[in-house]
């Protein structure tokens, strides 16, 4: 393979089928985190959600069902992560690990119990989401990049690209222009005085965590039932942190966020593609060697940007109410 | 509300609730999985601690426990989460590899040994200098940092310990020491031990808890850690540079982690092979936040993990549905019970001493 066999099409189309993985728990990570509720916990919701999913999906043979199933488990996880949190007022980052390490080794001991490979579900096959395709899509298919542009790019997706897309302008005008919204940042950036003004602190920063649990669960069900098929021991493979890099990429907001989540996802095509190709000067790059890049790349951006990103003000702190 | 409680029940009481509250709930896991709790811990118990071989081995695993749980244990002490212990003994692997590729056929076992143990503390250092670097400097969370070094130490150790194969070996491995760099093994002295890699690190190890123990508790340096970690601005102000401190602390957390890497590699093995860390740099989080970042208590949760690990072998065998990954579980339930909700019982101890009084 040469430089050539670069493809600019192929690259943006896999970035828009990797960004949904980083964009849910992205968004999710921005509810609990704009409440003020550290969640390093993604990684492990997610995993759970991909695993459950998968496992259900298969059993049932209906990917809608392992959707749900996905939800129920990463709502449940982010409700104990929100009682430790909130409750308990114990550390915040501690128990994100704790739900991340648990998790890894829980859905490798489940998934060997129940399917006995090894830790991994069977092909999903016909369980898996289907892709959907647009109306007229044939009928442009022969026309140069607009067919393209239409069949491939912006249509022949699953139904959760969709709503991973469509969920960016929703979440920014939950937390810019409603009254939850409002409300919800008011508890991450001063609790006190949301607290003064009459909000219920606790109540909103558990509703913020459940609503993170709903979100990062499709990032598990995508992972499984749409992008591989299967599930696999550790898949989620950094995803919870590089999401939560993309939100102090993009600000603690939705819409930079969501570009932080697109950068990641463009690079991880980039790295898929340029496995293989003989690059100009350097040449070949062993494969190990690109999978850092992600990491690498979320290590340049937090030595980067931490320092200028504004975290919202009570990120980390349980909320004492004062008498 | 912990201040409210003598030390014994914050000390001792606390602790041991925690972790009987995460070992039920591993308990309940089993018994879901089908198989019997009691049956499962009169295994475990027989074959970790009972049987003079296994407890050889449990001990051995506690060497290397006991280095990544004072690893990440000094990084708490300054107020710093370290997640990366397990990529910073990994890269640690390779400082002590590539100093006995170099020396193992010229140098005697006495200097072996030592140089063996500077590159691996030199490497494990270095691994957590980047992220120890970013924290002060840039604000960069070390955390998130610390992870992402253990992804990008996976990966680039795929690509080295490829390149150390030998021409003809298949084995993703380095080449075999010498016999000279070889930690002498306890079963030497006693042959009741049978034949297991229980080495002197075991007596370095708690060399390294009595040093830590000192310095942490008894040094004007420790003084400064612990002001660090429990107030930053307070520690500031009284003059400590809060900067530099975090380099050195991760520094020094990283070395330590790194010396685990002496135990696996030089203790057991005796070449560098893929995925060698096992998950220990993970256990070490939580060793330090069981053993509440005291050299008692380390030790203690270090043997706790030790016995879970070599026990957890010998039930995957005899129990089908309980793999050895059930260890990764019980250590995300201690590090919740024990690190997260430190303080569940509290309150139930403190209604129960009142109504004595």
């Amino acid at each position: 393979m040469t430089l050539d066999d670069l493809h600019i099409g192929s690259i943006l189309v896999s970035t828009v089928r990797n960004a949904p993985v980083l964009i849910f728990a992205g968004m999710a990570g921005l509810f609990a985190e704009r409440s003020g509720v550290i969640d390093i916990g993604l990684e492990g919701k997610i995993l759970a959600s991909a695993f459950v999913s998968a496992a259900v999906a298969y059993t049932t043979q209906n990917p809608w069902n392992g959707v749900m199933a996905g939800i129920l488990v990463s709502v449940l996880l982010a409700t104990l992560q929100a009682y430790v949190a909130i409750t308990q007022k114990g550390n915040q980052l501690v128990a994100g690990i704790a739900i991340n390490i648990a998790m890894s080794g829980l859905t490798f001991v489940v998934a060997q119990y129940i399917f006995q490979q090894g830790g991994r579900t069977p092909d999903l096959g016909s369980a898996r989401l289907f892709d959907v395709v647009l109306p007229g899509s044939a009928a442009v298919e022969h026309i140069p990049f607009i067919g393209w542009l239409y069949a491939h790019l912006i249509g022949g997706h699953s139904v959760l690209v969709y709503l991973a897309f469509l969920l960016v302008p929703l979440v920014h005008w939950v937390i810019y222009h409603s009254r939850f919204g409002l409300r919800l940042r008011a508890c991450g950036e001063n609790p006190h005085a949301a607290d003064a003004a009459g909000v219920n602190v606790e109540r909103q920063r558990y509703m913020a965590m459940i609503i993170a649990g709903v979100l990062c669960s499709f990032s598990g069900a995508y992972l499984s039932i749409v992008q591989s098929g299967f599930f696999l021991r550790d898949m989620s493979a950094g995803a919870g942190y590089l999401a939560l890099t993309a939100m102090v990429f993009g600000n603690w907001r939705p819409l930079y966020t969501f570009l932080g989540c697109l950068m990641f996802g463009f690079f991880g095509a980039v790295q898929i593609q340029i496995e293989g190709v003989e690059l100009p000067v350097i040449g070949r790059v062993p494969g190990a060697l690109i999978q850092m890049v992600p990491y690498v790349l979320t290590v340049i951006v937090l030595a980067g940007l931490m320092a200028k990103s504004v975290a919202p003000k009570a990120l980390g702190t349980p909320f004492v109410k004062s008498r | 509300m912990n201040k409210d409680l003598p030390r014994w029940a914050t000390a001792f009481v606390m602790p041991v609730l925690n972790l009987l509250s995460a070992l039920l709930v591993t308990a309940l896991v089993i018994h879901l999985l089908g198989e019997s709790p009691t049956e499962s811990l009169a295994i475990l118990v027989n074959s970790a601690v009972v049987n003079p071989e296994g407890l050889s081995y449990t001990l051995f695993y506690a060497s290397t426990f006991i280095f990544t749980g004072l690893a990440v244990s000094i990084a708490m002490q300054a107020g710093l989460f370290n997640i990366g212990a397990e990529g910073q003994m990994y890269f640690a692997g390779l400082g002590l590899t590539l100093a006995m590729l170099a020396f193992d056929s010229s140098l005697s076992p006495w200097l072996l040994i030592p140089t063996g143990m500077l590159g691996a503390a030199l490497f494990g250092a270095l691994w957590a200098f980047v992220p120890g670097y970013l924290q002060a400097k840039r604000g960069s969370h070390v955390v998130v940092t610390t992870i992402m070094f253990n992804y990008i130490a996976a990966s680039l150790m795929n690509t080295v310990i490829v390149k150390l194969v030998p021409p003809g070996e298949q084995n993703p491995a380095s080449r075999a020491f010498s016999a000279a760099a070889e930690m002498p093994r306890l079963n030497e002295w006693f042959p009741v031990l049978g034949e297991t890699p229980l080495n002197i690190s075991f007596f370095i190890a708690i060399l390294a808890l009595v040093i830590y123990g000192v310095v942490v508790s008894r040094s004007a340096w420790g003084y400064k850690l612990r002001a660090t970690g429990l107030n930053k601005h307070a520690a500031h102000y009284a003059g400590i540079r809060i900067s530099k401190m975090i380099i050195i602390v991760m520094l020094i957390s990283g070395a330590l982690a790194g010396l685990g890497s002496v135990n696996s590699i030089m203790g057991s093995t005796h070449y560098l092979s893929l995925n060698f860390v096992g998950g220990a740099g993970f256990i070490g989080i939580a060793i330090a936040l069981m053993g509440r970042q005291h050299p008692v208590g380390i030790f203690l949760s270090a043997v706790l993990f030790g016995a879970l690990t070599q026990g957890g072998f010998d039930l995957s065998l005899e129990k089908q549905n309980i793999p050895p990954e059930t260890v990764i579980l019980i250590q995300g339930l201690i590090i919740l019970f024990c690190g997260a909700m430190e303080n569940l019982y509290a309150p139930v101890i403190a209604k129960a001493l009142k109504f004595k009084k």
